[in-house]
């Protein structure tokens, strides 16, 4: 039988020999059988519903993973060996485990196999995958392309429905393009079924390419003669769509108001349809959508909104209310009277209408009428002003929404006649509003009294409220527009101090604005503070009671760096304004010689050096503050929260008086402050020229170059104060670390100033003249804002002798001031061909947010033209690329002079 | 125009969806679960609408399952409800008294639905029965092809 094996059997020892070895025989031919047997007969694959039942019965999330791996490893399995009796069976399996959240991309190319095939069930399950699973940025659009373009030419009105249908959902631009032509001819069709749909793929696709928006045109106007509500409805649709994009279309369908005004009439007159009916209106979409469509025609068109006038007026006044549908229709006609040039009396009959929907029962319709009346407060404030009582009631609804709509509606009614009232219940719900609304409330309510405040005591007052009320959440720029205010009102600072000094008395967690407005105040006030009227039954506190605030303030571990740098610079002054207690003070500051914060450690250096040495020169030092100029805070990113500010420099700002402003600010550059002291020696020539024309913005933060700022804190010091002459600038200053200093430039005073940080000896040293490094003040310009992305440049021009005199150093600060984090951030300049261009390479490419990516680029213009520049960015945010190219042209003519 | 449509159960698990924009998978599982995790813990007397980045949410719940659709900016909320509850009824008048089960079991049905009361997130059939009338006429050509097939099988074709 096996005469292979026959020559040498007796050869093998019994036990070696295969052939007497009957388990190996029994199991050869069992496997043999076997295979055999799969080979003839591939099992079924499990059905959906048992996959979906065995899931379902799964008790843990391990459970279920195992159940779905195995069955997605079976899947993967059939693909390989291109299965096509299942493939379907086994897509909708896949689908359904891509809904839990499982990786699915690799069903993608089959699903296109099951488009391709002749059988209409796998088309509709191969449709129902490409929609799910695939989505514009594959690059199986190629191939799924070449599908649809068949099945669009199909007999089956069900096939091209399927086709038009995936093609309306994921319709990319190139898709768009190779299929437009198709679906125009579909639009054409006899059949309404397919008409309708490819009306809709039109819209899908003028959406995405505007350019193919011509080739539409002729099929469209059509679509409004139709009985059918399906093709009518799309065809608005599309030509709403059509109208939005371009404003030749936009005149060109003008004339088709009186057939939508024909249309609509129909509608609201004719009796019960039950095809259409919607509990008691007819047709609902349609009627809203055409009434959108007559607002896009009607807008700023004198004529137009004419002939809808009556039709309008009839829907506003014959819509039952009592339902959902009836307050839709209304609440579209609302929109559209406001947005057209409509007769007055029409748009009081659509305030009323809003005043109605206010007092509704139903929370969605209260919601839509806030939101409806912010839109038109501008356009009929007096109308909008009636429902105030009920606008305010709306602020304490247990809703986010209608909350939040509520608060932006109340500041948009506040006038200086209600301002009093308005306050008082916006405070009220500042107190109890949750975090997300108190930057934002607490700012309105900072504009709100800065326009409409009757009297200087009430505003002030109010502002106190705001910083007890809305606690950290208080914007940067409240801090500054009430120190402002205050310095400006010398008539109430003592009274200031006084309500300050008793706020800080109370519970202080979680008010650092507060604290650091407070503290500002007792530090410049502090006479007028003890020796303040006493109002109501409370006397003002004695200097002893000051200092004890002050030491809760400075030691509490739950104050931030920003809010003791407040406390010192105000305990300081406060040591030329008390008289029995200067041995505290010194004694409180001298212990910050130690603080572990270096900004804190040389505060409590210099200051205590102010007391020792240089005690004569204290008290000019530490005057009062001249009142702050207006100007310098108005421009102030709003979006800065609390804390944030220290790195936030506004010398940009130009004024002499925002740069007191900030070093009043308590911020962490010297030489803020010494300009704050009011010995200014800083060659005027450097200060900068184009800054009252550009907003303020970051300035490299002193934390990136410890050594090279405290150098030239160091050297300013000296110069500042007197004690050694400033020549004219000799080398631009440079603010890097990274080896981009020109060579010639001497060695840094490394040695002084690690002197200076370990015993303050070194601060009061003779200058060393010759080496003077000074950091200039940058004028910086926005060259980029938009989507929370902000690109500010700061531009140091070549100084006198310096060795670059055509180099223009471009310091470029990036800032996110979006929620989320920006990726592969990307910043590239073009100049034109006279100018020559290094870019250094970025801090990062990453910006977190509040965070900041910077960079350097120079620009050297050897031929003095005027510089141009191209700016292209790109970066990623929240997976979402995003591209922009802008030209920067707005640079001050005088950098190169 | 729509801009996607979820269906999720009172526990948080995902039912349907429905994107008419082109998002990344990744995006598409972040908004889901923000979304639900959002809706899920608002209170049941309050509104229907949410304002979630730069799209308002309009979201309704019948029984166990939440329908929440997300529309740009000049859409109406109110209209939107009206094209929710749309949808509700075709389910319901083609299941039967529609329940969760109906939904989890059928969900290609649950979308096949959808795919003719809205194309591209816009509403192309405002009549119920012509919606129901193109579903039944195209399950009878999936039928068709089931009894071709299984005659196929036994050799009568």
């Amino acid at each position: 039988m096996y005469p292979y094996y026959e020559s040498d059997w007796s050869v093998l020892p019994p036990e070696a020999n295969r052939r007497f070895n009957p388990a190996f025989n029994m199991a050869t031919i069992k496997q043999v059988v076997n295979e055999a047997i799969e080979r003839v007969r591939m099992p079924t694959p499990m059905r959906l519903r048992d996959l979906i039942r065995q899931i379902r019965a799964a008790r843990t999330a391990a459970e279920e993973r195992s159940v779905v791996n195995k069955e997605c490893a079976y899947i993967r399995s059939t693909f390989r060996e291109e299965d096509s009796v299942w493939r379907c069976r086994n897509i909708a399996k896949l689908l359904y485990i891509h809904m839990l959240g499982y990786p699915a991309h690799f069903g993608q190319l089959e699903c296109l196999k099951l488009i391709a095939s002749s059988r209409f069930t796998d088309k509709r399950i191969g449709y129902l995958g490409a929609m799910l699973l695939l989505d514009e940025r594959q690059d199986v659009h190629l191939l799924i392309t070449n599908c649809l373009k068949n099945d669009l030419n199909s007999t089956t009105q069900f096939v091209v429905g399927l086709a038009l249908c995936t093609l309306g959902a994921i319709a990319s631009p190139e898709m768009a393009r190779d299929l437009a032509g198709e679906v125009e001819r579909l639009m054409k069709s006899p059949n309404a079924y397919v008409r309708k749909k490819a009306a809709l793929c039109a819209f899908r696709i003028v959406r995405r390419v505007p350019e193919l928006m011509e080739m539409f045109l002729p099929a469209t106007r059509s679509m409004l003669s139709e009985k059918n509500h399906g093709v009518l409805i799309t065809g608005v649709t599309l030509i709403t769509e059509m109208c939005e994009n371009s404003p030749d279309t936009l005149n060109h369908f003008k004339k088709i108001v009186p057939n939508l005004v024909r249309i609509l009439k129909n509608l609201i007159l004719a009796g019960y349809s039950p095809e259409h009916d919607v509990s008691g209106i007819s047709d609902p979409f349609l009627q809203v959508k055409i009434l959108k469509l007559l607002r896009v025609l009607g807008i700023n068109d004198v004529d137009t909104s004419e002939a809808m006038n009556d039709i309008l007026a009839q829907v506003a006044t014959n819509t039952e209310t009592s339902k959902n549908v009836g307050n839709t229709i209304l609440y579209e006609t609302v929109l559209s009277i406001m947005d057209i040039k409509s007769e007055g009396g029409l748009r009081v009959l659509a305030v009323n209408i809003l005043g109605r929907f206010l007092l509704n029962n139903d929370k969605n319709i209260r919601y839509v009428a806030l939101n409806t009346l912010l839109r038109t407060v501008h356009v009929d404030s007096a109308a909008v002003q009636r429902h105030r009582a009920t606008v305010l009631e709306c602020l304490k609804d247990p809703d986010v929404s209608i909350r939040r709509r509520a608060m932006e509606l109340s500041f948009a009614l506040i006038n200086s006649q209600n301002v009093r009232t308005m306050t008082k219940e916006l405070v009220n719900f500042l107190e109890k509003a949750d975090p997300e609304f108190k930057a934002p409330c607490s700012s309105s309510i900072v504009l709100a009294t800065e326009r409409y405040a009757p009297t200087r005591r009430w505003r002030l007052d109010t502002l106190l409220k705001v910083l007890v009320a809305a606690g950290n959440y208080v914007r940067d720029d409240v801090i500054s527009s009430t120190i402002q205010l205050i310095t400006e009102s010398p008539t109430h600072q003592g009274y200031v101090a006084l309500q300050l000094y008793r706020a800080l008395k109370e519970d202080l967690q979680n008010r650092q604005p507060l604290i650091q407005v407070g503290v500002w105040c007792m530090g410049e006030y502090g006479d007028l503070l003890t020796s303040a009227q006493a109002d109501d039954d409370l006397q003002p506190p004695t200097e002893e009671e000051v200092i004890e605030v002050y030491q809760r303030v400075l030691w509490s571990p739950q104050n931030t760096v920003t809010t003791k740098q407040y406390a010192l610079m105000s305990l300081m002054k406060l040591s030329t304004r008390f008289t029995n207690t200067i041995s505290k003070i010194q004694s409180m500051i001298s212990t910050f010689r130690t603080s572990l914060h270096v900004e804190i450690q040389q505060r409590g250096v210099e200051f205590s050096q102010l007391f020792g040495s240089h005690n004569h020169l204290r008290a000019g030092l530490l005057e009062r503050m001249p009142p702050l100029d207006d100007g310098g805070t108005g421009g102030k990113d709003p979006n800065q929260l609390n804390g944030e500010a220290d790195e936030e420099v506004l010398f940009g700002s130009g004024s002499p008086d925002a740069e007191e402003d900030e070093a009043i600010a308590g911020m962490s550059n010297t030489n803020a402050l010494l300009d704050f002291l009011d010995l200014d020696v800083i060659n005027p020539a450097t200060r900068p020229s184009l800054a009252s024309v550009s907003p303020p913005g970051p300035l490299t933060s002193s934390h990136s170059q410890p050594v090279m700022t405290n150098n030239t804190n160091n050297q300013d010091l000296l110069d500042l104060l007197g004690l050694g002459p400033l020549g004219p600038p000799t080398i631009p200053a440079t603010e890097n670390n990274n080896g981009l200093q020109p060579p010639a430039m001497p060695t840094p005073l490394d040695n002084g100033n690690l002197d200076f940080l370990a015993g303050g000896e070194g601060l009061f040293a003779p200058p060393v003249t010759d080496n003077v490094i000074l950091e200039k003040q940058l004028p910086q310009m926005t060259a980029y804002e938009k989507d929370g992305l902000r690109v500010i440049f700061g531009l140091e021009t070549p100084s006198v002798g310096s060795i670059n005199p055509d180099t223009l150093t471009i310091h470029v600060t990036a800032t996110n001031n979006t929620l989320s984090s920006m990726t592969d951030f990307l910043f590239q300049v073009a100049v034109p061909r006279t100018f020559q261009l290094q870019m250094m390479s970025p801090s990062g490419t990453t910006i977190l947010p509040n965070g900041r990516v910077t960079q350097i680029i120079k620009v050297s213009n050897p031929s003095k033209n005027t510089l141009k520049m191209k700016v292209r960015l790109s970066y990623v945010i929240d997976g979402t690329p995003v591209n922009d190219q802008i030209e920067v042209n707005n640079f001050p003519v005088d950098i190169w002079d | 125009m729509m801009q996607f449509m979820l269906l999720f159960s009172r526990q948080g698990k995902l039912r349907l969806q429905k994107w008419y924009i082109a998002h990344p998978d990744k995006l598409k599982k972040k908004i889901t679960r923000e979304l639900i995790t959002t809706i899920l813990a608002r209170k049941p007397k309050m509104c229907s609408f949410l304002e979630w980045r730069d799209l308002k949410i309009v979201y309704k719940r019948y029984a166990s399952l939440y329908f929440c659709c997300a529309i740009e900016q000049d859409d109406n909320e109110l209209l939107t409800l009206e094209i929710i509850h749309r949808y509700v009824e075709l389910l319901d008048k083609y299941f039967g008294s529609v329940c969760e089960l109906d939904i989890i079991f059928n969900f290609e049905k649950a979308y096949f639905i959808l795919d003719e009361l809205l194309l591209g997130g816009e509403v192309q059939e405002t009549s119920k029965k012509n919606v129901l009338k193109a579903i039944a006429a195209q399950d009878l050509l999936q039928e068709d092809e089931a009894v071709e097939g299984a005659l196929h099988d036994i050799g009568l074709l």
